[in-house]
């Protein structure tokens, strides 16, 4: 059984949401806080996807599917407000 | 026209992620229930897609699109990623922002340009200028300050743009 | 079985490569843009990697067992890696416009066109 891979290849990739957590808390300006949502929202794709062959779970597989694309919008709401408002 | 597009291109996601709910194939109610909400997407987007609807339709610029994104595309980034993890490792950057002058026409062509550039790393597009013909690239290691063509930066991408947008 | 065993590993072993090394890249580099090169492509490519383990994974199920819910595991993976392929490039396009807007200029760059595209604008001499 080959399931085990997922779920640790899921754990490791954590680790690295984990660094881009510390990005988000550390970061000297906002756009870098950005940069640190964005990596974040990247991660917890690739970490659904494999968690839901993991577990043998399709639901999680489309939760990967809605999470990138609303993330999407709220890097693009964040990126519009940031040079100064809605111009 | 634009509703035709966009009522085969909602009911083709909606059969990719409803395959496979009768043995592999698709149950009557999952296709009526598919068809009933791709008119109703299809009837509020109608007038999204303004100019040259058609070609979201044309079997051969989508077998191309296929081949471009597997082939080239794909090509690029494999390189240009371990080109950035040797940077990232040794440190050894060289940034600057250039602006790159591009023989393009219309909006899809600029779109799938400065898409691919950004998809490749090491070079990522900040902004595009279509009134000057420009495109502004921010470039993790700087090999010419002011480039003659897209070229040096994106390689062969501006010839499969120019002619996947046409 | 254990060839494709094999080949999942391999995938498997770049996307874990690539993530680590693009949330890596957030602490290595000290501006903004140079940690967008390394974080959000570094991760997309790693993203890549992990969605065809898991469609090879789904199919070589599919093959053995007959259920199709593994058939809907890989058309559903390859939904969200065309949606993350889609979306991702903007999304760092977007960020990387907003900085240079809000004032975030290139740390140690060599050359400068948008600053001066920008101060042309504005009327000012460059």
């Amino acid at each position: 059984m080959i399931a085990p891979v997922f779920f640790y290849s899921a754990l490791i990739i954590m680790i690295g949401a984990f660094f881009s957590v510390l990005r988000i808390l550390l970061g000297p300006t906002v756009p870098d806080r950005v940069v640190g949502v964005d990596t974040l929202n990247t991660l917890i794709v690739a970490g659904m996807v494999l968690l839901g062959a993991a577990y043998d779970r399709v639901i999680y597989i489309d939760i990967a599917i809605v999470y990138a694309l609303l993330s999407y919008i709220g890097t693009l709401v964040i990126a519009r407000y940031l040079p100064g408002g809605l111009r | 026209m634009g509703f035709i597009v966009s009522f085969v291109w909602s009911f083709m996601l909606w059969l990719m992620l409803t395959a496979g709910t009768k043995g592999m194939l698709w149950s009557p109610e999952e296709i009526v229930a598919g068809i009933i909400f791709s008119t109703i997407v299809a009837y509020s987007t109608r007038n999204i897609i303004g100019e040259k609807t058609t070609r979201f339709l044309n079997p051969i610029r989508l077998l191309e699109l296929v081949v471009y994104s597997i082939g080239p595309l794909f090509w690029g980034m494999v390189k240009a990623n371990f080109d950035v993890a040797y940077r990232v490792i040794t440190g050894k950057i060289r940034p600057g922002i250039v602006r790159v002058p591009v023989e393009l026409e219309n909006d899809a062509q600029y779109t799938i340009l400065s898409n691919s550039i950004t998809l490749t790393p090491g070079t990522l597009t900040i902004d595009a200028c279509p009134e000057e013909k420009a495109l502004y690239v921010h470039w993790i290691y700087v090999r010419e300050e002011k480039p003659k063509s897209s070229e040096p930066v994106s390689g062969s991408f501006e010839k499969w743009a120019r002619r996947l947008g046409r | 079985m254990t060839g494709i065993e094999y080949v999942i590993y391999a995938f498997l072993g770049i996307n874990i490569a690539f993530n680590l090394l693009g949330s890596f890249a957030l602490h290595r580099f000290s501006e903004v843009y140079t940690r967008l090169h390394g974080a959000t492509k570094c991760t997309t490519f790693g993203t890549i990697f992990a969605v065809l383990a898991v469609i090879v994974h789904a199919v070589n199920r599919l093959n053995i067992t007959g259920d199709p819910k593994y058939l809907q595991m890989a058309l559903h993976s390859l939904v969200a890696l065309i949606a993350l392929l889609l979306t991702n490039p903007t999304g760092a396009h977007a960020i990387a416009k907003a900085a240079h807007l809000s004032g975030v200029k290139p740390v140690r760059a060599v050359i400068d066109a948008y600053e001066v595209k920008l101060k042309r604008e504005r009327g000012e001499s460059p």
